[in-house]
């Protein structure tokens, strides 16, 4: 029904061409350190033999991902040694800041986004059309991206490309893609390591099934497959005796638990509640010694500084991710299904961010994304994603701290917000037509929870319910607090204490976002 | 059987809603579709407003943006009266006042808010060519504000009131009119970019078009007065206001009375913005010199009007005096806007009064003293307003306002923001929807425009890449103009046909209803 496959590529585009328009105009706006983090990135690649790659110290800024995108750099900066050697120089680029070097890493950006396009398309191809423009408006319209990586600076779009053609093979059933390109997205980032227990449970569960022989070489193949992929990543750096340099750059276990900006996650909770029996053990009268770091200060070393509540160790952290994974992974290892990937995926991603070590507010990004792509399957998740995206994009404000970025990142979130009302309302207008589309998709109509989902359709539009909208508008309020109110009774004192309201508040709706997720999880019917 | 009829035919309804792929954008009413839209406009204008502005770091001029700045800091430390008076403290030659009161008044009222939140960028003296970060935001943000505050609620009440009678328009036509007027790039570009105050009188400009479709002749004078009172460049809307009020007055039970109460509002609201000026011949008269600026001569660089082209080969400022010369632009302006004048005198309608308006801001264009490549925006508003009627004609005419515009905007360093916003442009224009019967219903041959545009492309990057002949340092400039002036010759004439051609329709309707 509807359109045809080429005429609906054509509106991908077109949404594609606006975002890239906005990017375009974006490209003087303030960008963080990670600009000439990957500057210098790109100069030592070009400049220096790949047994120095992670071993170069001329900038703070040393290589930590993984060889592939230490390769996908190398060949960026080919076309930028073309464009102005200076970009490449090791010592005259640093900290090079011309018109020149901006436009062409920005557009290096702007062009990898390509990467996510095709797997969007790829990932609702087979969906009807208006779900399938509805996902495509909001994953290419998406405001974190936007902020990420087109103002502050980043690949993810590119990255969460891999991550799409990846689920898109799964999704299909095609096990042995979807884990070749899991390997390689692994390869260029490995953040995107939270999600391997997954992977790994339902490769073994889905792909290696069907008699014990028949199994066996099909676990092969994928050991095979994997293997390869790695081998091509990591093989030259092992030829060259890198491999523990290398290693040792990729997970800097120095780094203190939380980020100097909290991520709006569970430990905010735990030095809160640190803090406050702290406090109140002290007004009690106990002698508690303070700790030797502080958590305002920003970064912070091994030690976790807490005064009464346990010591955090990343094997701690490691653990806990496990553990909150278990729920999902006994799921996928009991019944497979291909049509649930994209949550367990979103969910491990959410876990990690949620209870990771030193874990970086961009990486909500991870699991908000591709939730968005199983937004529009029904009107619960519609309204969660709503205010999953609301709380993730406020969370991102504070990354770019420059007045002059302030108009930019609220329209962003203010039409964005907008458009999500649109696009839900759009689909979930009456019980009718949310009734009429579902038998289409074979696969959201199976992922419909018994009954919750269509009664709330058939009921009305699309609504926040009251509690949600409470929530909201309290994010405005802290919005207000922190802009406004705070200096005018605080002054200068407490200076941290708006930056710790956004990322206590945000982490609630996380927290919301991930005991939601957990339960769809549970409950998902197994047939 | 019957039942599985009814079905289907439910079923192609459905189908019908399901193949605009814009349903989600329109289907909780103009309201809301407006809103999403304008959040994207002024979301594209802030992007915008990160590039440089006229003359950024460029001293002892500098550029527009100075000049807006510096009437904030006059206007916020003077009294009243020493605004457009040379003075120790008041150098006219220096970026002096030569607008209307009310762009004075609305310079006063963006000075206090910069005065409040950083009193430097408008100290008298001192703060001549400030240009501090904050300074230049604070400045960048009056610019949007006004623009949020004038310009998106006129296209607001604009859509209302055009739609209103017209049941059968399709939702998603309206989005896109919406999107094609609110993100018009030549206006993004000037105001946004360059810097300037364009949005304000346009905004009036298209209140008072509004109140005219609504019937409601005062608020259209009072606004359109407004307007006039913003920037004097307003007038080239003023022939097909009058034209059209005029041909309706005639038509009323007691013409005389109707005109007086319109001539008494536009009066009275004179009146009211020049009060301060009104106490002598001498202060009123010191105003009105700084407007018409007569000594600068009849045309400025290269603006792709009548008298710039063709001194090429006829030097006009040689061979008359700029006495003469005067009385000529007058003349060539006043007869070319005669006709549409006298189209809408005999036969006042809504859709003759936009093509009106585009006519005499044409000619005025063309013809009228002093006209600047900016003023290339007056008569792309009407050529917006009737984008959904003239969707090719809005598309060429933005082309070559944009192209008349590029040696401007390559002085201002915004090439980049010039090729994001033309690409938007281009995509909003073309807009892919599910329906095949999409506009375009004139276009030229289109081997003619094809290559017409292949030779602009062309033309961009001639005049990016290489350096004209010694002998002919503004050689491109040149080139770029007579091409520019051959299209917009080729609009007016077929707006002005377009125009004349309406009055039969409407007469044969008539003889139809008579029938």
């Amino acid at each position: 029904m509807g359109l045809q496959g080429a005429t609906s590529m054509q509106y991908l585009l077109w949404f594609f061409g606006i975002a890239t328009c906005v990017k375009l105009l974006l490209i003087p706006s303030y960008h963080s350190t990670d600009f000439e983090v990957h500057r210098n990135w790109l100069a030592l690649t070009h400049s220096l033999p790949l047994s120095q790659w992670y071993s170069d110290e001329t900038s703070p800024w040393t290589l930590d991902y993984p060889p592939f995108f230490a390769y996908f750099e190398r060949i960026l900066s080919i076309f930028a040694n073309l464009i102005d050697p200076q970009i490449v120089h090791p010592q005259k680029g640093l900290n090079y800041s011309s018109n020149t070097v901006v436009s062409f890493q920005r557009i290096t950006v702007i062009l990898s986004d390509l990467c996510m396009l095709y797997g969007v398309y790829r990932l609702t191809k087979d969906l009807d059309s208006k779900r399938r423009t509805l996902i495509w408006v909001l994953v290419i319209w998406s405001p974190m991206l936007v902020i990420v990586d087109h103002v502050h600076f980043q690949y993810n779009g590119f990255l969460l490309g891999f991550l799409f053609i990846s689920l898109s093979y799964l999704e299909e059933g095609r096990d042995l893609m979807g884990g070749f390109f899991f390997a390689v997205l692994l390869c260029f980032k490995h953040l995107f390591a939270v999600a391997a227990p997954v992977y790994f449970v339902y490769l073994l569960r889905h792909y290696c099934c069907g008699g014990l022989v028949r199994g066996l070489r099909r676990l092969s193949a994928m050991g095979a497959v994997v293997t390869a992929v790695f081998a091509a990543a990591y093989a030259p750096f092992v030829y060259q005796g890198q491999i523990q340099q290398v290693l040792r750059r990729m997970f800097p276990f120095g780094r203190g638990l939380c980020h100097a900006y909290w991520a709006p996650n569970f430990w905010v909770f735990y030095i809160i509640l640190d803090k406050l029996l702290t406090f109140f053990l002290r007004k009690f009268g106990f002698a508690i010694p303070t700790p030797e770091a502080s958590f305002t200060g920003g970064l912070v070393g091994d030690s976790s500084p807490f005064s009464i509540l346990p010591q955090i160790t990343p094997l701690t952290t490691f653990m806990i991710v496990l553990l909150a994974l278990s729920p999902c992974l006994i799921k996928a290892w009991r019944e497979p299904q291909p049509g649930m990937v994209t949550r367990w995926v979103a969910y491990a991603y959410t876990c990690g961010f949620l209870f990771g070590w030193h874990v970086h507010e961009k990486a909500s990004l991870h699991f908000v994304i591709p939730l968005a792509t199983i937004a529009v399957q029904n009107m619960d998740s519609a309204r969660h994603y709503y205010l999953l995206s609301i709380v993730s994009s406020y969370s991102l404000f504070p990354l770019l701290f420059e007045v002059r970025e302030y108009p930019i990142k609220v329209l962003l979130l203010l039409l964005y917000s907008i458009i999500m009302w649109l696009v839900f309302s759009a689909q979930f207008t009456d019980g009718q037509e949310a009734k009429a589309t579902s038998p289409i998709n074979k696969e959201a109509g199976r992922l419909e929870l018994k009954g919750n989902g269509n009664v709330a359709a058939k009921k009305g539009g699309f609504v926040i319910r009251g509690i949600e909208k409470s929530y909201l508008v309290g994010l405005l309020v802290v919005e207000i607090w922190g802009q406004l109110l705070h200096s005018i009774f605080f002054g200068e004192r407490l200076p941290f204490v708006p930056l710790m309201l956004i990322s206590i508040y945000c982490g609630l709706g996380i927290v919301y976002s991930w005991i939601w997720q957990l339960r769809w999880i549970i409950r998902s019917p197994e047939s | 059987m019957e039942k599985s009829r009814g079905r289907k035919v439910m079923k192609d309804k459905e189908e019908a809603v399901d193949d605009d792929p814009w349903w989600w954008l329109v289907h909780k009413g103009i309201a809301a579709s407006f809103m999403c839209i304008a959040m994207f406009a002024l979301l594209v204008r802030v992007a915008v407003s990160l590039h440089p502005y006229s003359g950024a770091g460029n001293p002892p001029k500098y550029g527009d943006f100075e000049a807006q700045r510096h009437w904030m800091e006059i206007t916020l430390n003077l009294p009243v009266k020493e605004w457009y008076r040379n003075s120790t403290t008041n150098d006219l030659s220096y970026w002096g006042l030569d607008y209307p009161p009310l762009t004075a008044y609305q310079s006063y009222i963006h000075g206090l808010f910069l005065r409040f939140f950083h009193p430097e960028s408008v100290s008298l003296f001192t703060s001549r060519g400030h240009e501090s970060y904050f300074g230049k935001l604070l400045m960048r943000w009056t610019v949007l504000s006004s623009d949020a505050l004038m310009f998106f609620p006129a296209v607001f009440y604009f859509v209302i009131v055009y739609y209103a009678g017209r049941p059968h328009g399709q939702k998603t036509d309206i989005a896109w009119h919406i999107a094609i007027m609110l993100l018009n790039p030549c206006l993004m570009l000037i105001d946004h970019g360059h810097f300037q105050y364009n949005c304000i009188s346009l905004g009036l400009t298209v209140g008072a078009v509004a109140a005219v479709l609504s019937n409601k002749e005062l608020v259209a004078c009072f606004l359109f007065s407004l307007a006039l009172n913003h920037k004097q460049m307003s007038a080239y809307f003023a022939p097909a206001f009058f034209s059209h009020l005029f041909g309706k007055c005639i038509r009323r039970q007691n013409p005389l009375l109707e005109v007086s109460k319109l001539g008494l509002v536009v009066l009275g609201t004179f009146a009211l913005v020049w009060w301060p000026y009104l106490h002598s011949m001498e202060a009123f008269l010191s105003v009105l010199s700084r407007l018409a600026p007569f000594e600068r001569g009849i045309y400025e660089d290269y603006v792709a009007n009548f008298w710039c082209t063709t001194s090429v080969l006829i030097k006009w400022k040689r061979m008359f005096t700029t006495q003469s010369l005067k009385l000529l632009s007058l003349g060539a302006t006043f007869s070319t806007c005669l006709p549409s004048m006298v189209q809408q005198i005999r036969a006042p309608s809504n859709q003759g009064f936009l093509y009106g308006l585009l006519n005499s801001a044409f000619s005025f264009y063309m013809f009228s003293f002093q006209v600047h490549e900016k003023s290339i925006l007056l008569p792309l508003l009407p050529a917006s307003l009737l984008a959904l009627e003239e969707p090719f004609l809005l598309k060429w005419i933005t082309f070559y306002a944009l192209f008349s515009m590029f040696p401007l905007l390559c002085r201002d360093k915004l090439i980049l923001p010039y090729v994001a916003l033309s690409a938007l442009f281009i995509l909003i224009y073309h807009v892919p929807s599910g329906r095949q019967d999409r506009r375009e219903r004139l276009s030229f041959n289109s081997f003619v425009t094809t290559l017409l545009m292949l030779c602009s492309v062309v033309l961009h990057i001639v005049y990016i890449t290489m350096k004209p002949p010694n002998r002919y340092p503004f050689l491109f400039e040149a080139v770029i103009m007579c091409l520019c002036f051959s299209q917009f010759v080729v609009l007016s004439f077929y707006s002005n046909a377009k125009q004349w051609a309406l009055k039969r329709t409407i007469f044969m309707d008539k003889e139809k209803k008579l029938v």
